[in-house]
């Protein structure tokens, strides 16, 4: 790779949702914590996980699997939570497992399909392929920000 | 405006913070005139204010202020002097001038354009004032513009450093000083005769001083003689401009007392060398050696009077100036310090007391003795913790005064725009309430006293009609109770206008037509969005936005607002609001395995219920009943989503709560844990607000529970099942 590349370099962390991988700018991530039990919100959407302590503030959790789409399920000391800040507002996302940590250049990004068809569709803003892995990158805002209807 | 790194800046952001603590003690006296119960001091305030706050604007050359304040200050001492008595009017014209003084002071805060229209209209009424004073004495003393004294000294140089005494009239710019035997007191000739000297210190012009104005006050008192001594002054070359070489003589004819003749001097005290002698008796340890003195050497010569009282004469001395070294009842002495310092110190309390928390339940955990050191030593630090954390609390506590008195500026332009003669009566203004709930009160506030004055008091000539007096009369007050602030506004007027509002509730589709409303539900209309009764709408309130807007701020700081309206007599508004939002006592419950915490202020009672307590009234509604009321009964966990419904109420643990309208309402709960206090923690709402959840807090296991606002819980259980019954949208309960 010449030098020229390398500032357009961007980092991303790898996640797994369901042997599934995915990846988010690495940039957007504060830190990575183990699960710990979360305090619901009453009337929440259901992939609103509850609220958890981060060192003295309160921290929203959502499972980034629900809120993608996926079955629910149990959670436990496997799982993390990678919390993420955007724009002003920290929420930390739950997930299966962290992976790696890989650079790519804009040009290993392929842009989705497009089948906009189910609600997950639109938070993948691209798609990288490693050693055959298929990797999602997510776009964080699309991810963290509910549709309006549920928050009225 | 100015960079960082300009000394001046700094000094003119503290300039401008004295400003505002003048205007408000100009406020202050002007509203104790107004109430009736000033005294000879209060107007001695008031000028000291608008004096003072003239000297500061001189120093930064602001000169419309100077110009402004000036005229205001002369009128002033004619007050003050006893030349004017103080009116009605004259006072409205005085608030007006204060209003106007603040107006001019934040122009030149905030560097905006100069209302010059203003001053020009309130200078031209306050000149009309002083027209009709001076009727019979046509020498007007021209308008002095605050400037250094030009002293042209046409003298040779050499021979000025020989002259012993130079009559005043030499300096051009010191007008009528010598043969100031004015007229303006018929003074019979046996008069005492004091003998003055007086040498001001260069801070005396630092501090933007005039002696010429001083002087002025002293003629002002008697037969006066004066004369100035140049004989310090050094010749040209050797001359420092910036130190006061002269100093002055006067003899003064007068029958007032050494104390007014002091109090010319209170604002140079400690500027100057000044001793006054009677009968040509020295009253001793005033007097300081008219050598040409270091500022060091006799920095305060009023002052150390206090210090150590040696002689009769000098204690009856001290009792005459006290009036003057003590204007007002003790000023406490106060810091500025970064609010963010504050906060900063706020939150570390904040952690500490969720530490101590933490530490306590590990402890009670670990199985010690409650009687073993360790546990004493806990009950110690929780104690320690509380009172840190209420002094910490205590620093961000302001009297809500200032609050106050904008309101009373409110008062006086919507009363002016709507023709209305109101008067505003406040009461308990020393109540400290936090900083943050003092500046997110004031919009509600001002829109309450809008609607009291639009709104609340009928027009003039209805009041005398109804034999009420014909100025309306609004009550502003401030007190403590149980831990929360109760802000009231109450209006003298005809009260809610119940048919009326009921009308306009139905035309505006808010309610149905056949809806059955006591006199507390239809007066509850008026919080409704979008309700408005002025069947005019004036450009002061009747925007659409009206009394919702007001409580859902009011909500948003934790506090409530109630209405209570007797026809004929008038209405009042009630706010209770937290101390602070930092802390709650809270009410730790627990619900379905969830740790939650209640507001403790709102519980009025815990009650274990047995099933023939309990009735249904309607599907979904029960009632339980407490010593002989009927009350509303909803299962806190079925609302929250929890769990389902309680089935069978036997041995259920009940809350009795209010609700915003001073209802009580009961609330099933799982079981109670504790009863302590928490540190709010705001919940971040930017994506998922949860209805009924007002913040969070952490426990002390680090986990976090969540502190509940029962009465949006209720609003929204109501809003559901019971629509057809009580077709309204507001938490009335039916």
């Amino acid at each position: 790779m010449s030098s020229v590349d390398i500032p357009t370099t961007i980092e991303l962390l790898t996640f797994q949702l369901f042997d599934q991988e995915y990846a988010l700018d690495i940039m957007f991530v504060r830190e990575i914590r183990g699960w710990t039990c979360a305090t619901p919100l009453p009337h929440a959407p259901h992939y609103m996980k509850g609220v958890i302590n981060l060192r003295g503030t309160v921290l929203p959790v959502m499972d980034l699997g629900e809120r993608l789409g996926m079955e629910p399920r149990k959670h436990g000391d496997r799982n993390v939570i990678i919390v993420v800040k955007h724009g002003k507002t920290m929420t930390g996302l739950l997930v299966d497992a962290v992976s790696d940590i890989i650079a790519l250049t804009p040009e290993d990004l392929q842009p989705p399909p497009d089948m906009t068809i189910s609600g997950s569709a639109n938070v993948v803003s691209s798609l990288s392929l490693i050693d055959a892995r298929m990797i999602r990158v997510l776009d964080l805002d699309a991810t963290i920000t509910l549709p309006k209807y549920v928050a009225a | 405006m100015n960079t960082s790194n300009d000394p001046m800046a700094e000094i003119r952001v503290s300039f401008f913070i004295e400003c505002e603590e003048l205007l408000e003690a100009l406020q202050a006296g002007l509203q104790t005139i107004e109430n009736g119960d000033d005294d000879a001091e209060t107007i001695n305030v008031i000028f000291r204010a608008v004096h003072s706050i003239k000297g500061g604007a001189g120093a930064f050359g602001l000169e419309g202020l100077v110009r402004f304040a000036h005229r205001f200050e002369t009128i002033l001492d004619e007050v003050r002097s006893g030349r004017m008595q103080i009116e009605c009017e004259t006072l409205k014209l005085f608030f007006q001038a204060a209003d106007h003084l603040s107006d001019l002071v934040r122009a030149n805060r905030d560097a905006n354009p100069m209302p010059d229209m203003a001053t020009h209209k309130i200078l031209s009424q306050l000149d009309t004032l002083m027209g009709d004073l001076n009727g019979d004495k046509p020498d007007v003393e021209p308008e002095i513009e605050f400037q250094p004294m030009g002293i042209s000294l046409d003298i040779d140089v050499d021979e000025m450093s020989q002259t012993e005494s130079l009559e005043v009239t030499d300096l051009s710019s010191l007008p009528d000083l010598i043969d100031l035997t004015s007229n303006q007191h018929n003074i019979p000739p046996t008069l005492p005769m004091y003998s003055i000297h007086f040498a001001p210190f260069a801070e005396l012009f630092e501090t933007g001083n005039e002696p010429f104005l001083l002087l002025q006050g002293l003629r002002d008192l008697g037969k006066a003689t004066m004369s100035c001594d140049f004989s310090k002054t050094p010749n040209l070359k050797a001359l420092a401009p910036e130190v006061p070489y002269m100093s002055w003589e006067v003899q003064l004819e007068t029958d007032v007392d050494q104390a007014e003749i002091i109090s010319i001097f209170e604002f140079v005290e400690g500027l100057c060398i000044l001793s006054i002698q009677c009968d040509g008796i020295l009253s001793d340890d005033t007097h300081v050696a008219s050598e040409p003195a270091r500022p060091q050497e006799a920095t305060s010569v009023l002052e150390n009077l206090d210090v150590a009282p040696q002689s009769a004469d000098t204690k009856a001395l001290i009792s005459s100036l006290k009036p003057i070294s003590k204007p007002t009842p003790a000023p406490s002495q106060p810091i500025r310090v970064d609010l963010d310092r504050i906060e900063r110190l706020v939150n570390l309390v904040g952690e500490l007391v969720i530490n101590q928390a933490m530490l306590s339940q590990s402890l009670e955990q670990s199985g010690l003795s409650p009687h073993s050191d360790a546990m004493n030593g806990l009950e110690e630090f929780q104690r320690l913790t509380r009172d840190i954390q209420d002094s910490v609390m205590m620093i961000r506590a302001q009297p809500v005064r200032s609050l106050f008195q904008r309101m009373s500026r409110i008062v006086r332009e919507a009363s002016n725009s709507v023709e209305k003669d109101v008067r505003l009566h406040t009461e308990g203004e020393a109540t400290e309430v936090d900083k943050t709930v003092i500046e997110r009160l004031a919009d509600p506030l001002t829109h309450m006293i809008r609607n009291a004055v639009d709104h609340g008091l009928e027009p003039t000539e209805i009041r005398i009609a109804a034999g009420k007096p014909a100025q309306g009369r609004i009550k502003l007050t401030a007190a403590h109770r149980s831990g929360r602030v109760i802000i009231e506004v109450a209006d003298d007027g005809a009260g809610i206008d119940r048919p009326k509002a009921f009308e306009i509730a139905v035309s505006k589709g808010l309610i149905s037509a056949d809806a059955q409303l006591s006199d507390v539900e239809i007066d509850n209309l008026l919080f409704l969005p979008g309700f408005s009764t002025a069947s005019v709408v004036s450009d002061l309130s009747g925007r659409g936005v009206g009394m919702d807007v007001v409580r859902t701020a009011i909500q948003a700081l934790g506090g409530r607002i109630a209405i209570t309206s007797v026809t004929g007599v008038g209405t009042t508004f009630s706010i209770s609001l937290p101390l602070t939002l930092a802390v709650l006592d809270g009410m730790v419950i627990d619900i379905a395995g969830e740790t939650l915490v209640l507001p403790l202020n709102l519980v009025i009672e815990t009650l274990t219920l047995s099933q023939n307590d309990v009735e249904m009234v309607h599907p979904g509604q029960c009632i339980v009943q407490v010593r002989g009321k009927f009350v509303p009964l909803f299962d806190l966990g079925m609302e929250l989503g929890y769990r389902p419904q309680v089935t069978c109420y036997e041995d259920v643990v009940v809350l009795l709560i209010v609700h915003d309208d001073g209802s009580q309402v009961a609330l099933i709960i799982d079981n109670i844990v504790d009863q302590r206090q928490v540190v709010i923690k705001g919940l971040d709402e930017s994506f998922y607000r949860a209805p009924g959840i007002a913040a969070a807090t952490i426990l002390g296991d680090g986990q976090i529970a969540l502190i509940l606002d029962p009465s949006d819980i209720i609003t929204h259980a109501m809003r559901h099942p019971v629509m057809v019954q009580t077709p309204m949208e507001t938490g009335i309960p039916a």
